[in-house]
């Protein structure tokens, strides 16, 4: 069977059912693939297994990229493209660098960190987002399991352990 | 409830041992040898003499003791008020998460009542020695010495009496300041003890009203204290943003001081209920405040360099062009941004004891410069200097400060146990 195809879908009404399910399904040994919730569900990356976001590595680079920016191209700018004299100061008053380099600073990283997000997440504008069930947007959670990773385990054993888990339905998804 | 903060002993004490306080008062009588060390140094000629540059007086080595007490003073007084000020914070915001570490900032409030008494005992020892406005010929216009400008300022010290005088307005604001500031303080923490032993929301509610009420006092007499005590240091110089300058350090050193006993006491066992998450939130709190005390410091800098101002410019070029001072510009900065900014820029950082531990102890050193750098130059001129009377007098002051507020930690429990948002900040998780 073909990977990141065919799922097996546990709906679930509740977070709190939710969270001992995702522990009871992990301990189990199935692989979960990902959970939907229609809003960010407290403690969740820890019983997902989940390893801290490298999100704030990109915040720094791009940060440190905005501020070298600023700093280049203010010093092209005062210093070398068009030289003027302001209040007596230098041609390439540092100090008075240092607002725009703050501001291009914190442009940078924040515009980096939603970009990086965006492509990670794959919400880019090219991409083709999945929707497991639509009523993740509403007041559902759904528990993905990709079918072809527990093949080992079998469908109805892993449909079962769902349904015990707390799972008002399981569902089957498709995805061409 | 399983995990509840019933699981622990709530009526826990602070032990503050016979070894500790000896420890404590080592590192105070080593503060005090080394500081009489300096000052025979000092009596010895140490200082060299630059009569006419200082003002027209010649330099006398009481001067620079007088100064590093008017430093200590300063800034002692502004960690114990901040202890309170955090402590008030919590209950006007109404805040859950911090309730298992109250009992610390409120400790650094029995500090104030010493300082008020040293506060004012130092202003009479030192008053012409540090304050350059106290001297009447100024306010004279028969004399030679005749100044216009702090002639027009002299009705904020002097009034209602006359220029040169007995400068009662500024006694009086000193006054009223420590009065209000000891009376707040004890009214919350009768508040707080009282909470302990009878329970019920009805503390919490009147803490709320006293907090809220304490922080709009404080909000004006933390501004005109540092123009008071600092800034008129340099009379003829002004800086609106002062109040926010001196306000910042002084925020800044407190939440490090915070941070520090809560780690110190975590690691001998305490504070059980206080978790990683707790450290990790005063580790976001010196963080962002040591970018809020940059931000400060860097606007009153941009401006005065910008405007190119004689007046403003004083003020800058007696520290940065100065042989003395120019090297503590840039130690202050290091210390008090550039360390934290990137130590404390990674989650794991704020979350460690270790990283806390290095961090706050430097930033509460480099506070301890910035104050350091308002006031010497303006007294002290090229006389001045980080020298063994300087580290003498922080020790002494320090540990001092540290045996009055282990010593109201020991008194009391450690934990609000009454307290309505208790359970909250069990349960507080980032």
């Amino acid at each position: 069977m073909e990977r990141d195809k065919n799922f097996i879908l546990g709906v679930y009404d509740d977070e709190d059912v939710l969270l001992e399910a995702i522990t009871k399904v992990r301990t189990s040994g199935v692989k979960i693939h990902e959970v939907y919730s229609p809003f960010p569900v407290h403690g969740i990356d820890d019983v997902l297994g989940y390893k801290r976001s490298r999100l704030p590595i990109a915040a720094f680079l791009f940060g440190m990229l905005g501020t070298i920016l600023a700093l280049i191209m203010q010093f092209y700018m005062m210093k070398i493209d068009w030289p003027m004299i302001i209040g007596g100061k230098d041609y390439a008053a540092f100090p008075a660098f240092i607002p725009v380099t703050f501001e291009l600073t914190v442009l940078l990283a924040a515009f980096g960190m939603v970009g990086v997000f965006m492509i990670s997440s794959n919400l880019k504008p090219w991409g083709q987002p999945r929707i497991f069930d639509i009523r993740i947007t509403d007041d559902k959670h759904v528990l993905a399991v990709d079918l072809a990773t527990n093949a080992s385990i079998g469908e109805k054993n892993i449909a079962d352990l769902l349904k015990d888990s707390g799972a008002t339905e399981v569902n089957k998804k498709s995805f061409e | 409830m399983a995990h509840g903060t019933t699981n622990f002993n709530l009526d826990q004490k602070f032990d503050f041992t016979a070894a500790l306080k000896k420890s404590i008062i080592t590192v105070l009588v080593i503060g005090a040898v080394i500081l009489a060390i300096g000052i025979i140094t000092n009596m010895m000629g140490g200082g060299h003499d630059h009569a006419e540059e200082a003002g027209g007086h010649a330099y006398h080595w009481y001067q620079r003791l007088f100064a590093n007490l008017w430093i200590n003073n300063v800034y002692f007084t502004g960690i114990a008020i901040i202890g309170v000020f955090f402590f008030a914070l919590q209950y006007a915001a109404q805040a859950g998460w911090s309730t298992g570490i109250l009992r610390i900032p409120l400790s650094f409030g029995n500090w104030l009542p010493i300082a008020a008494v040293l506060m004012i005992a130092t202003f009479f020892l030192v008053s012409h020695d540090i304050f350059h406005w106290t001297h009447s010929y100024l306010f004279d216009k028969d004399s030679p010495q005749y100044d216009k400008l702090i002639d027009g300022k002299g009705a904020f010290f002097f009034w209602p009496l006359a220029k040169g005088s007995f400068p009662i307005f500024f006694i009086a604001r000193m006054v009223i300041f420590f009065g209000f500031w000891v009376f707040f303080f004890n009214k919350l923490k009768s508040l707080a003890f009282d909470e302990d032993l009878n329970g019920g929301t009805q503390y919490w509610k009147k803490m709320r009203t006293w907090s809220a009420l304490f922080i709009i006092f404080f909000a004006v007499s933390s501004s005109i204290s540092a123009w008071d005590w600092v800034m008129s240091i340099d009379t003829h110089w002004f800086s609106t943003m002062f109040g926010w300058y001196v306000f910042a350090s002084w925020f800044v050193a407190g939440l490090s001081a915070i941070t520090l006993v809560v780690v110190f006491l975590r690691e001998k066992g305490y504070l059980e209920m206080v978790n990683e998450n707790h450290v990790h939130d005063l580790g976001k709190f010196v963080f962002a405040f040591s970018i809020f005390w940059t931000y400060i410091w860097f606007s009153q800098f941009l401006l005065i360099y910008y405007a190119n101002i004689p007046e403003e410019t004083v003020y800058f070029v007696e520290r940065m062009q100065s042989d003395v001072y120019s090297p503590f510009v840039f130690v202050n900065l290091v210390l008090n941004f550039f360390l934290p900014f990137f130590v404390l820029m990674t989650r794991d950082a704020k979350r460690h004891a270790i990283f806390l531990k290095v961090v706050c102890s430097l930033i509460i050193l480099g506070h301890w410069f910035d104050f350091f750098l308002m006031v010497q130059p303006g007294t002290l001129g090229h006389n001045g200097g980080f020298g063994l009377m300087e580290v003498g007098m922080l020790l002494v002051y320090g540990s001092s400060f540290a045996f009055v507020v282990l010593s109201a930690l020991a008194k009391k429990p450690l934990i609000a146990k009454n307290h309505p948002l208790l359970e909250e900040s069990y349960h507080h998780h980032i």
